[in-house]
């Protein structure tokens, strides 16, 4: 629902990161890690990032989104699995004392520019 | 060429509830996100809430809306002090930001304040997601939105450290598995605490007032 505000952070901290000493820097694509378990909805996403990303310098760069699976680690057994429905309690040995590893990311990685 | 950036995108958001939490820290101010989806229940529960705190535990409130004043309204027959904030000046944000909040904290007088509560947006989506610089939240669900909520929006059910299971006093008139209801929300998030409660006529109000007065007064120590 907020993905609108999501994509104008994107654009702004890419943005930031294209090096100030290269002329006519193209920017090709915007790599994004995007959890399982954040709330956002990824084809939203690249929707609102093609609208925000025109009259920009990111204008006709690509939005790549990686999704992360929930993984969790159980704290009593030790267990490590990935999480797919709505059931955050161990797979092993049934503990609700578990820790999330991943999956609620919402992380620019990289960007990538064409080549001079 | 590719440029690594490595920042995560609510990285603004996050640096400055980080601010909020040090500034509540430096004045001794216990503060309570609470969320939940539009119709729950909230501010009568806040109301309600407020009463029972008070000349005890000194309360303000920040309440967040698209639009108009009538929760604000609602909540200042308490007496105490009321910011509204529409976020239709920000785009119609569905979720309040933590600059929004340090704002608002602006205009309260925080040295009369022993907890300061965040009546957010009505949304079980997007509010999970911004950290506010919050000590405690807590989800609002009535018993009118069906059993499976806590299935459909986890990470509004991971994220907050009490339920608030509202309207029971309207159990009788539908079919609804108050026990499931509480088993899907443990399946979430199985240390939960989970209050069932009815703002209307107060019914189970008690523990929850026991639990919100133990960590406020933990902080104020």
């Amino acid at each position: 629902m907020h993905e609108m505000g999501i994509a104008m952070q994107i654009v702004e901290i890419a943005a930031a990161s294209i090096p100030k000493n290269v002329e006519n820097i193209q920017v090709e694509r915007v790599n994004i890690k995007v959890g399982k378990l954040s709330a956002v909805v990824p084809e939203s996403l690249k929707f609102c990032f093609e609208i925000v990303v025109k009259d920009t310098p990111l204008s006709g760069a690509r939005l790549v989104i990686e999704e992360v699976p929930v993984v969790a680690r159980c704290n009593e057994c030790s267990a490590e699995w990935t999480i797919t429905g709505p059931v955050f309690t161990c797979i092993k040995c049934n503990s609700g004392s578990i820790q999330i590893l991943s999956g609620r990311e919402l992380d620019i990685v990289s960007i990538e520019i064409a080549d001079p | 060429m590719e440029i690594k950036v490595v920042r995560k995108v609510l990285d603004v958001n996050d640096t400055m509830a980080q601010q909020n939490r040090s500034r509540f820290a430096d004045e001794k101010v216990f503060v309570l996100n609470v969320m939940s989806s539009p119709g729950s229940g909230k501010t009568t529960t806040l109301v309600k809430t407020i009463s029972r705190l008070l000349p005890e535990i000194k309360c303000a409130v920040i309440v967040g809306d698209i639009c108009s004043t009538i929760d604000a309204d609602r909540l200042s027959v308490t007496g105490v002090q009321v910011v509204q904030v529409n976020t239709d000046e920000f785009g119609g944000d569905c979720h309040l930001a933590a600059h929004v909040i340090g704002n608002a904290a602006n205009s309260i007088d925080l040295e009369a304040v022993d907890l300061l509560i965040v009546e957010n947006v009505g949304n079980l989506v997007c509010p999970a997601e911004f950290d506010i610089g919050e000590d405690a939240r807590v989800v609002v669900l009535s018993v009118t939105e069906g059993e499976d909520k806590p299935l459909k929006y986890p990470l509004m059910f991971r994220v907050c450290d009490a339920a608030l299971l509202n309207k029971t006093d309207l159990l009788p008139y539908l079919e609804y598995d108050k026990n499931d209801a509480v088993k899907n929300i443990l399946q979430i998030h199985p240390d939960m605490s989970v209050f069932e409660i009815s703002a209307k006529t107060e019914e189970g109000f008690e523990p929850w007032i026991m639990w919100l007065k133990e960590r406020v007064k933990k902080k104020l120590a």
